[in-house]
């Protein structure tokens, strides 16, 4: 492991470390990190699969609305062919067309609870790196207890409580992830806190909110970029697990989680039933992890790597 | 180290209290009457009272957290509202069960992952390396309940080998598949880490100095790499029971086992909150405990863990 924090700018890569024009520098640090991303072929390779996942989920707006899909029970479970790709479901529908709208529903919960847990974590860190003393150990104490419920467990006692809906599940499926994201940028304020700009900036008069938004936030960015894509996907991971034990996504609103479930009772006479909808969701994570992990290259935080939790989110 | 055990131990505190509050008021804010779970179809007002009194839900909120405390510190986590049973005596039931697959796995991850990690580790087949690490990725990409439908596939429907789902009184034959399913996830992040552990510690400066000696080249990895590249493994091991803790609620689920898992999931289908609280907190305090022993473990492998912890 790392040591936190000492090998952090390299070169002065970033706006703070050097007496050169922060604007300049932030976009030469900018272009460097995408041109190492787009050197990286097996991260470029997840970014090109993920997008053609995601466009082809929203394309899939155009067949009709999922919730009232065509059912015709003349077709129910056809095998995979030229004019079903994927095989039909036990209604006759299309599972293709089934597979990508669950796409959309299930990359949606994802970034809006990935959202939701980064500006709980931008709000609680910064208050506990900027303001430290009670506030800080209360929060950190909260992160702490965060931590000690392994991360379904507890999403499955909040869903088991919540009433079911998209709404709650990315509310829990956020709330859950804010404790990484908070740590992380406590670390990064803590770091950025005590520099000579931060302390001319406050010695001239700059209030607690200007001198957060204009000199300790845009320090956040990488670090904060690289771990809300890594988390990104283990929250489509929940998401599938808790809908695929019911806690999730409630019918007719189609999700993988759900499909495969429902492909349970048919493993013997139409196995592509639960072999797609898994295999579409794996290709999804994969691709995110894969993105993920090639942004961390690019952006090199290495205030990411050191630190416990804030590598690859876990179940 | 004593400090740091203390201080460990004082940290503690604060946590399990923390879990136990969560826990309580997750369940409190539960919507609907659980006491018209508890009392059927048919009902009438004075019944509900009386099962209101019975259970304590009648007093207000902090009264009821008082007690519920007083409860746990005798290990009282309340009875089933389905069976009546208590609750405790069936996480005492069912936990060694879902050990016992965690345990299986946790031995398959460490097993599997550290061979392969050390393989792709090893210079001479670069394409080797590559393929395995590419299988690391899928590993921590797929999700655990579709892995286990495949392999109920591959092995239980098309090859017959092993049984689909059941526990067999814990035959061997019915504990492979769901061990393999739930050590997969972590078989995956345990060979990355001792891959780069290998790499890392290869190019210390310790194994330069052994090699210089002349110490022969068996030795200098297996005394000098091997032990320093394990170091983080013993890490991943510990947080990674989380994942076991969470994974086997999905493992058992698909395969029928009957542990503690499972009985969370039955218990939220039939909405039997004393059951559902209890055993989360039960697996919540597991996994608190044994991140206590890998923090403890891991400064008496690694002083600087200790050091690093110093005052402030």
């Amino acid at each position: 492991m790392s040591e936190n924090g000492n090998a952090r700018d390299p070169g002065g890569l970033s706006p703070a470390g050097t007496e050169r024009s922060p604007a300049g520098t932030e976009r030469s640090f900018r272009s460097r990190a995408v041109s190492k991303f787009l050197r990286n072929r097996v991260a470029v390779a997840g970014l090109i699969i993920l997008m053609l996942i995601v466009s082809s989920s929203i394309l899939s707006i155009t067949a009709g609305d999922p919730d009232t899909a065509e059912i015709d029970l003349d077709r129910s479970l056809e095998p995979p062919s030229l004019s079903h790709p994927f095989g039909t479901d036990a209604f006759g529908r299309d599972l293709l067309i089934r597979v990508l709208q669950g796409g959309r529903v299930s990359l949606s919960v994802g970034f809006a609870a990935r959202t939701i847990s980064l500006v709980l974590g931008l709000l609680f860190g910064t208050l506990a790196g900027f303001y430290g003393g009670k506030t800080d150990s209360v929060l950190m104490r909260l992160a702490d207890i965060t931590f000690s419920f392994p991360t379904l467990l507890l999403l499955i006692a909040i869903m088991a409580v919540a009433s079911p809906g998209l709404v709650s599940l990315s509310m829990a499926l956020g709330i859950v992830g804010w404790a990484a994201l908070a740590r992380l940028v406590r670390a990064q304020v803590l770091s950025v806190r005590q520099r000579e700009y931060v302390q001319a900036a406050r010695a001239a008069g700059a209030s607690d909110l200007k001198i957060i938004i204009r000199y300790i936030l845009p320090q956040c960015i990488s670090p904060v970029i690289v771990v809300y894509t890594l988390g990104l996907g283990m929250t489509v991971m929940a998401e599938a697990s808790l809908s695929f034990l019911g806690l999730g996504v409630q019918p007719p609103v189609p999700s993988w989680g759900r499909m495969i479930s429902g492909g349970i009772a048919f493993m013997r006479t139409a196995p592509w039933l639960t072999l797609f909808p898994g295999l579409v969701l794996t290709l999804t994570i994969s691709s995110l992890n894969l993105v993920g992990d090639g942004l961390r290259d690019a952006l090199d935080p290495s205030i990411v790597r050191g630190f416990k939790g804030l590598g690859r989110m876990k179940l | 180290m004593l400090r740091f055990t203390a201080r460990r131990l004082l940290m503690l505190v604060p946590i399990l209290f923390g879990v136990v509050t969560v826990t309580f008021f997750l369940m409190y804010v539960m919507p609907g009457d659980p006491v018209l779970a508890l009392a059927g179809e048919r009902y009438d007002e004075e019944t509900l009272e009386s099962l209101r009194k019975e259970y304590g839900l009648d007093k207000p909120l902090h009264l009821q957290y008082v007690d519920y405390l007083s409860r746990l510190a005798r290990f009282d986590l309340g009875r089933s509202f389905i069976t009546g049973r208590p609750v405790s005596e069936s996480i005492a039931e069912r936990f060694p069960r879902t050990m016992l697959l965690a345990l299986s796995a946790m031995a398959i991850a460490v097993i599997a992952g550290v061979l392969t990690g050390g393989l792709s580790a090893w210079g001479r087949y670069p394409w080797l390396g590559k393929t395995l690490m590419g299988l690391s990725l899928a590993g921590v990409s797929i999700p655990v309940f579709w892995l286990g439908l495949l392999l109920i596939h591959l092995f239980s429907i098309k090859l017959g080998i092993f049984p689909p789902s059941g526990y067999g009184g814990g035959s061997i034959r019915y504990l492979v598949l769901p061990a393999l399913t739930l050590s997969f996830a972590s078989m995956a992040t345990i060979a990355r880490v001792t891959r780069s552990g290998f790499l890392e510690a290869g190019a210390g400066d310790f194994v330069r100095t052994a090699r210089a000696k002349g110490l022969a080249e068996s030795k200098v990895i297996g005394k000098h790499v091997f032990r320093n590249a394990l170091i983080p493994v013993v890490t991943i091991v510990g947080t990674d029971f989380g994942s076991y803790l969470s994974g086997s609620v999905l493992t058992e689920t698909i395969f029928g086992w009957p542990g503690l898992g499972r009985f969370i999931v039955q218990a939220i289908m039939k909405r039997d909150f004393p059951v559902i609280q209890g055993s989360i907190l039960f697996m919540a305090v597991m996994f608190v405990l044994v991140n206590l022993l890998v923090d403890l473990s891991y400064g008496m492998i690694d002083p600087r863990v200790r050091e690093k912890e110093g005052p402030g």
